[in-house]
C-alpha cells in the first residue's frame, strides 16, 4: 500500500515537473523498464536494442543528446553515464506538444528551450557555437541515408548553409570579417518565422501501442 | 449545340448590340452556296463543332485578360465569380438574339475533358507531405462530413416538406435524399478557384481542398446508391441494398485509389525509360493519368480519386526521371489546362443558367436548402473538429473552423450531377436543377466575394510565400530524424513512426525500381534546394550582367569563362580557424562539387541542358570579383590601381596575341593543363617560398579530393605564402597564354592605351552591381596579402607553361584581382575533366 503510494506520489510529482498525463507517464516507465532491463538507470548502450533505430542516420547524435548534461541541466558541457526515468522523461518533455492557452511569452519560451536541444545537438563540443566543421559533421550524417550523395557534396552543403546563415545571421560582411559560427542567438534567428509546432512534436499516446510489438 | 445559336453567340461578341443582324446574314452566307464547282465554298457545318469549342476557349481566355486589366476587380471578385457573370451575360446575349437556350454545361463534356485537368494538376501538385500528414482530418471530413451534410439536409428538407411549406411537390424522401447527396459536396473546382485567391495558411487549405477532393467517392456513392433507391421506388429498397451500398463506398474510394496508384506505378515505370523519346515525354503524364480516371470511370470507381491518387503517386519519380524541359513542359501544360478548364466551367455554368426551361422557382426550398447546407456545414464542422482535436498535435482553431464552413464551396460537380438526373425517375429534376444553380451562384459569388474580407476580418494565419532556405530544409531534415527516434524510443507509432519506415521502404525498394540511376543519386530535397538556391544565383548574376550590357560572356564558349572558382583567396592567416577562413578556403569545393554533380547528372541526362547551365552556374562568382574590384580600389593606393589596370591591359593584350597562335590548338591542351595545374600545386604545396622547383614531378593525377584536403594544412604551416595564390598565378598564365577562342570577356579589354590614367569603366562606383547576398559574403579580400604575394607570382610561374613575353610578364606585378580573371578557365578544365574521366 504504501508503495503504491509513494509511486503515485512521485508520478504525481512528474507529472507537474514534465507536463505529461500520469497515463503518458506510466506508459513511459513501462518502455524505459523495458529498454532498461528493469534496471533504475538506462546506459547508452540499452539504446542499441532498439531495431528501428538502426535506420536513422543521426541516432548516435540522438541518443547522445539524452545524456548531454545540457540537456539534463546538470552542467554546461560533458556527457552523464547514465541517466535515471526522471532524465528520460526530461528529454522526452522536450518534444511534448505545448500546452494550449499559453500565451505569447511562455509559447516564445518553449520554443527556445526546443531549438535549445537541438542547437546542442548540432554544438558537440559544447562551446556554444555551431562551427562549420560541426555544422558538416551533422549534415553528413544527416545525408548518409543516401548512399548516392557523395560526402563532399554534403560538406559542400553544409558550407553553402553555413554561408547561408551567416548572410541571416549578419548580414553584409565585411571583407575582414570572420564568421566564427552559428551562436543560439543566431540559431534562432535563422529560425525567425518557421513554425515548429509541427516538426518538433510527438503526440505521446496515452496507450501502449509499440509493445504489442516486440 | 446548334449552328445559328454559335453564329448568334459569335456575332454578339463580335459586335455586341448588332448580334442579332449578325446572324440573319451569316446563314445565308453558309446555306446559299450555288450549282457546279465553286472556287471557294463555305463550309461552316464541316467545322462547326471544333470550330465552336475553339472560340468558347477564346472568348473565355480573352474574358480573362479582360478581368486582370483592372487590378481593384480581380482583387476584390474572385475570378470564378466573373466568370459567372460574363457567363450569364453571354447567355442572355445568345438568348435575346435567339431565343434558343443552346448552351450548357453537359455532364459528359465537363466529366470526361473539364474536371479530368483540374483534378490531376492537384494532385500532381499536392503537397504531399502537408497532404499525408493531415490525411485523417482530411478524409474525416470527407467522408463523415458528406454523409453529413447529404443526411442532414436531405432529411430536414424533407421534414419542411411534410409539414407543407412548400407547396406541392411530386418527390418522395429518396428524392431528398438523392438531392441532399448531390448538394452536399464541396466542389474541388470551386475551392480551388477561391482558395487559391485567399491564401489562407496552408494547413487549413489543405484540409478544404482534400475534404474537396476526396469527398468524390462519398459523393459519387451516394449519388448511384439514391439514384438506383428511386429506381427501385421506395418500397423496394431492402436493408441488403443498404449494406451493398455501404460495402459500394469502400469498393469504390479504396477502388478507385488503387487505379490510381497502379497507373501511377506504371507511369513511373514508363518515364524511367523515355530519355530517347524525349518530345513526347510529357505526354506520358497526361495520358497515362487520362487513362488512369477513364479507367477507374470504366469501372465504376471514383474517377476523381483515381486521378488525384495517380498524380500524388507518381509526382516524385516522374519529376525525377523526366528531363528538366520535359518537367517544365509537364508544369505548364497542366497548368494551362487546369486553368483553361476551370475557365470554361465556370463560365458554362453561367451560360448554363440562361435557359427559361430548366427553371423552376419554390421560394422555400430554394431558401431553406442555402440555410441548411451552410448551418449543417457549419455544425459538422464544429462536431468533427470537437472529435479531431482531440487527436490533433495542432489543434484546429474556431477561426479555422468558420473558414472551413465558409469555405464549403459547391460547384460543377453538383451541377453535372444534377443535370444528369432522369426526369422520369425524379419527377421534380427542373427544380433541383434551379435549386442547385442558385446554391452555386450563393456560395461561388456571395461567399467567394466575402470570404477574403472573412478571412483578413478574423485574421485567419495567413500562408507566407519563403524562399527555401539551405538551413531550414537541413533542420527539417533533422527533426524529422529526431522526431522518429523519439518514437522510436518511446515505444509508439506515430506519424513520424511511419513515415519514416516508408521514406526507408521508398528509398530501398521504390526508387530503385521507378527511378532512373541517375536521378537516384541527385533525387534528395536538400540536394535539390541547394540547387535551387545556386541556380538562382546563378541567374540573378547572369542578369545583372545583363544588365551591365556585357553579353559577351555570356554566350562565349571559351574556357576562360567557364567558372570561377577562386583559388586565389588571400589567406588570412591570423584567423585560419575560424569559419570564415574555412568558408573562404572550401567555396571553391563547395561550388566546384555542386558544378561536377550538377554536370555529371546533366551529362547523363541532357548535353544542351548542360551548356546552359554551365553558361549560368559559371557565373556563381563572378560578385565577388565585382566586390573586389571594387574594394581593392578603396584599399589600395592609387599607384596599385594603376599597376592593376596595366596588368590587366598587358594581360588582355598578350591574350589576343596568343589565342591568335593557339587557335589551332584543340581539346588536347585540356589533359596537359590539368597535369600542369596539379604539378603547379604540387609544388606551391611543396616549396612553399616560390622558388622554382629544380626538377619536373611526373605527371600524376591527384583527386580533387586530395587537392582540398591539402589546403589547409599548407595555410597552417605556412602562413606567408598561399599556394592556392601561387598556383593560381600559374594557372593563370596557362590560361592567359593557351585560351584558344581568345574570346574575352569584354568587360576586361581596354579599348586604347590611354585608358590606363582614368578609371576604368568596370571599377566606377556608380555601375558598381550589388552582389546577391550569398555572394557577398563571399568575397575575400585582404589588401595585405595582396602586398605580399604580389612579387611571388613572378618567381612561381610554372616552368612548362607558355610564355611569349617574358618582359612583359615581369613588368606586370601579380595581383589576385588579375588572377582571378583568367583562373576560372583553369577550374573549369578540371571539372571538364574530372567529368570525362567519369
Amino acid at each position: 500500500m504504501g508503495a503504491a503510494h509513494s509511486a503515485s506520489e512521485e508520478v504525481r510529482e512528474l507529472v507537474g515537473k514534465t507536463g505529461f498525463s500520469s497515463d503518458q507517464i506510466e506508459q513511459l516507465h513501462r518502455r524505459f523498464k523495458q529498454l532498461s532491463g528493469d534496471q533504475p538507470t538506462i546506459r547508452k548502450e540499452n539504446f542499441s536494442s532498439i531495431p528501428d533505430l538502426e535506420l536513422n542516420p543521426i541516432r548516435a547524435k540522438i541518443v547522445r543528446a539524452f545524456f548531454d548534461n545540457r540537456n539534463l541541466r546538470r552542467g554546461p558541457s560533458g556527457l552523464a553515464e547514465e541517466i535515471n526515468f526522471e532524465d528520460f522523461l526530461g528529454i522526452m518533455s522536450y518534444f511534448r506538444p505545448m500546452d494550449t492557452g499559453l500565451d505569447e511569452e511562455q509559447v516564445e519560451l518553449c520554443r527556445r528551450e526546443k531549438l535549445r536541444f537541438l542547437f546542442h545537438m548540432y554544438d558537440s563540443d559544447s562551446d556554444g557555437r555551431i562551427t562549420l566543421e560541426e555544422y558538416r559533421n551533422v549534415v553528413e550524417e544527416l545525408l548518409s541515408g543516401n548512399p548516392h550523395i557523395e560526402k563532399e557534396s554534403a560538406r559542400s552543403i553544409a558550407d553553402g548553409a553555413m554561408m547561408e546563415a551567416a548572410s541571416v545571421c549578419v548580414g553584409q560582411m565585411e571583407p575582414d570579417q570572420v564568421y566564427e559560427g552559428i551562436t543560439f542567438d543566431d540559431f534562432l534567428k535563422i529560425w525567425q518565422g518557421i513554425d515548429i509546432e509541427t516538426k518538433m512534436h510527438v503526440r505521446f499516446l496515452n496507450m501502449e501501442t509499440m509493445a504489442l510489438c516486440h | 449545340m446548334r449552328g445559328p445559336g454559335v453564329l448568334g453567340a459569335l456575332g454578339a461578341l463580335a459586335l455586341g448590340a448588332q448580334g442579332a443582324r449578325a446572324v440573319e446574314e451569316q446563314p445565308g452566307g453558309a446555306h446559299g452556296g450555288g450549282h457546279g464547282f465553286q472556287v471557294v465554298t463555305f463550309k461552316w457545318h464541316h467545322v462547326q463543332d471544333p470550330y465552336i469549342i475553339a472560340l468558347w476557349i477564346l472568348v473565355a481566355s480573352v474574358a480573362k485578360i479582360g478581368f486582370h486589366l483592372s487590378r481593384r476587380v480581380t482583387s476584390v471578385v474572385p475570378e470564378s465569380a466573373l466568370l459567372i457573370v460574363l457567363g450569364l451575360v453571354l447567355g442572355g446575349i445568345v438568348w435575346a438574339a435567339d431565343h434558343i437556350a443552346s448552351f450548357s454545361l453537359t455532364p459528359t463534356v465537363f466529366f470526361f475533358y473539364l474536371l479530368p485537368p483540374i483534378v490531376l494538376d492537384a494532385g500532381y501538385f499536392m503537397p504531399n507531405r502537408l497532404f499525408f500528414g493531415n490525411l485523417g482530418s482530411i478524409l474525416l471530413y470527407a467522408v463523415v462530413g458528406t454523409v453529413w451534410n447529404a443526411a442532414t439536409t436531405g432529411l430536414s428538407l424533407y421534414g419542411v416538406f411534410l409539414s407543407g411549406l412548400m407547396g406541392d411537390l411530386n418527390t418522395g424522401l429518396l428524392d431528398f435524399l438523392l438531392f441532399g447527396s448531390l448538394i452536399a459536396a464541396v466542389d474541388p473546382v470551386a475551392v480551388l478557384a477561391v482558395f487559391e485567391e485567399v491564401h489562407v495558411n496552408e494547413v487549413l487549405f489543405i484540409i478544404v481542398f482534400g475534404e474537396s477532393l476526396l469527398n468524390d467517392a462519398v459523393t459519387v456513392v451516394l449519388y448511384n446508391v439514391f439514384e438506383s433507391f428511386v429506381t427501385l421506388g421506395g418500397d423496394n429498397v431492402t436493408g441488403v441494398d443498404c449494406v451493398k451500398g455501404i460495402v459500394s463506398f469502400f469498393v469504390v474510394s479504396l477502388g478507385g485509389a488503387l487505379v490510381g496508384v497502379a497507373f501511377a506505378f506504371l507511369l513511373s515505370l514508363v518515364t524511367r525509360f523515355t530519355k530517347h523519346v524525349r518530345t513526347i515525354e510529357p505526354g506520358f503524364v497526361f495520358v497515362l493519368s487520362y487513362l488512369s480516371y477513364l479507367t477507374s470511370e470504366m469501372l465504376s470507381l471514383s474517377a476523381i480519386l483515381a486521378i488525384t491518387f495517380c498524380g500524388i503517386c507518381c509526382q516524385k519519380y516522374v519529376k525525377a526521371n523526366i528531363s528538366e524541359q520535359s518537367a517544365t513542359t509537364v508544369r505548364y501544360t497542366m497548368k494551362m489546362l487546369a486553368s483553361g478548364a476551370e475557365t470554361i466551367i465556370f463560365m458554362f455554368l453561367g451560360i448554363s443558367a440562361v435557359d427559361p426551361l430548366i427553371w423552376k422557382w419554390n421560394t422555400a426550398f430554394v431558401l431553406l436548402t442555402l440555410v441548411f447546407i451552410s448551418v449543417y456545414r457549419a455544425l459538422g464542422v464544429v462536431l468533427q473538429t470537437w472529435v479531431l482535436n482531440r487527436y490533433r498535435m495542432v489543434a484546429l482553431e474556431p477561426i479555422d473552423q468558420v473558414v472551413m464552413s465558409y469555405g464549403g464551396l459547391r460547384g460543377a460537380v453538383a451541377f453535372a450531377l444534377v443535370v444528369l438526373l432522369d426526369e422520369n425517375k425524379v419527377k421534380e429534376k427542373n427544380l433541383f436543377v434551379s435549386t442547385t444553380i442558385i446554391v452555386i451562384y450563393f456560395t461561388v459569388i456571395f461567399q467567394g466575394l466575402t470570404i477574403k474580407p472573412l478571412v483578413q476580418w478574423l485574421k485567419v494565419k495567413r500562408s507566407e510565400h519563403r524562399e527555401p532556405k539551405l538551413n531550414e530544409k537541413l533542420h527539417g531534415r533533422a527533426f524529422d530524424h529526431i522526431l522518429s527516434a523519439i518514437e522510436d524510443i518511446s515505444g509508439q507509432i506515430g506519424h513520424n513512426y511511419l513515415r519514416d519506415k516508408w521514406s526507408n521502404f521508398d528509398r530501398r525498394f521504390l526508387s530503385k525500381v521507378l527511378m532512373r540511376r541517375s536521378a537516384q543519386k541527385s533525387r534528395d530535397r536538400i540536394l535539390n534546394v541547394f540547387h535551387e538556391l545556386n541556380l538562382k544565383d546563378a541567374i540573378s548574376y547572369v542578369a545583372e550582367g545583363e544588365r551591365r550590357g556585357s553579353l559577351a560572356f555570356i554566350r562565349s564558349p571559351s574556357t576562360d569563362n567557364m567558372v570561377n572558382v577562386d583559388f586565389s583567396t588571400p589567406r588570412p592567416s591570423t584567423v585560419e580557424a575560424s569559419v570564415s577562413y574555412l568558408l573562404r578556403e572550401n567555396m571553391s569545393a563547395v561550388r566546384l562539387d555542386m558544378q561536377s554533380l550538377e554536370q555529371r547528372r546533366h551529362s547523363i541526362r541532357d548535353m544542351e541542358d548542360m551548356v546552359t547551365h554551365h553558361t549560368l552556374q559559371q557565373y556563381l562568382y563572378k560578385p565577388r570579383q565585382e566586390y573586389k574590384h571594387l574594394y581593392s580600389r578603396h584599399e589600395l593606393t592609387p599607384n596599385e590601381d594603376e599597376r592593376q589596370d596595366r596588368e590587366v591591359f598587358q594581360r588582355t593584350m598578350r591574350k589576343r596575341l596568343d589565342s591568335f597562335k593557339s587557335a589551332k590548338l584543340g581539346l588536347g591542351h585540356g589533359a596537359t593543363r590539368l597535369h600542369r595545374r596539379e604539378r603547379a600545386r604540387r609544388r606551391n604545396s611543396s616549396i612553399p617560398n616560390g622558388k622554382l622547383p629544380l626538377e619536373r614531378p611526373p605527371s600524376f593525377t591527384i583527386p580533387e579530393k586530395a587537392l582540398e584536403l591539402l589546403e589547409p594544412e599548407e595555410a597552417a604551416d605556412d602562413d606567408a605564402v598561399s599556394g592556392g595564390i601561387e598556383f593560381l598565378a600559374a594557372v593563370t598564365q596557362d590560361t592567359a597564354t593557351e585560351s584558344p577562342a581568345g574570346c574575352d570577356n569584354p568587360g576586361f579589354e581596354p579599348e586604347e592605351p590611354g585608358f590606363l590614367s582614368r578609371v576604368p569603366p568596370w571599377l566606377s562606383p556608380g555601375e558598381t552591381v550589388v552582389p546577391s547576398q550569398r555572394a557577398r559574403l563571399q568575397i575575400p579580400c585582404s589588401p595585405g596579402n595582396v602586398h605580399r604575394l604580389a612579387p611571388f607570382r613572378l618567381s612561381t610561374r610554372s616552368t612548362d607553361s607558355f610564355q611569349p613575353d617574358d618582359s612583359t610578364q615581369g613588368q606586370a606585378p601579380a595581383r589576385p584581382e588579375a588572377t582571378h580573371i583568367a583562373a576560372p578557365g583553369a577550374e573549369a578544365t578540371q571539372v571538364i575533366l574530372d567529368r570525362m574521366r567519369l
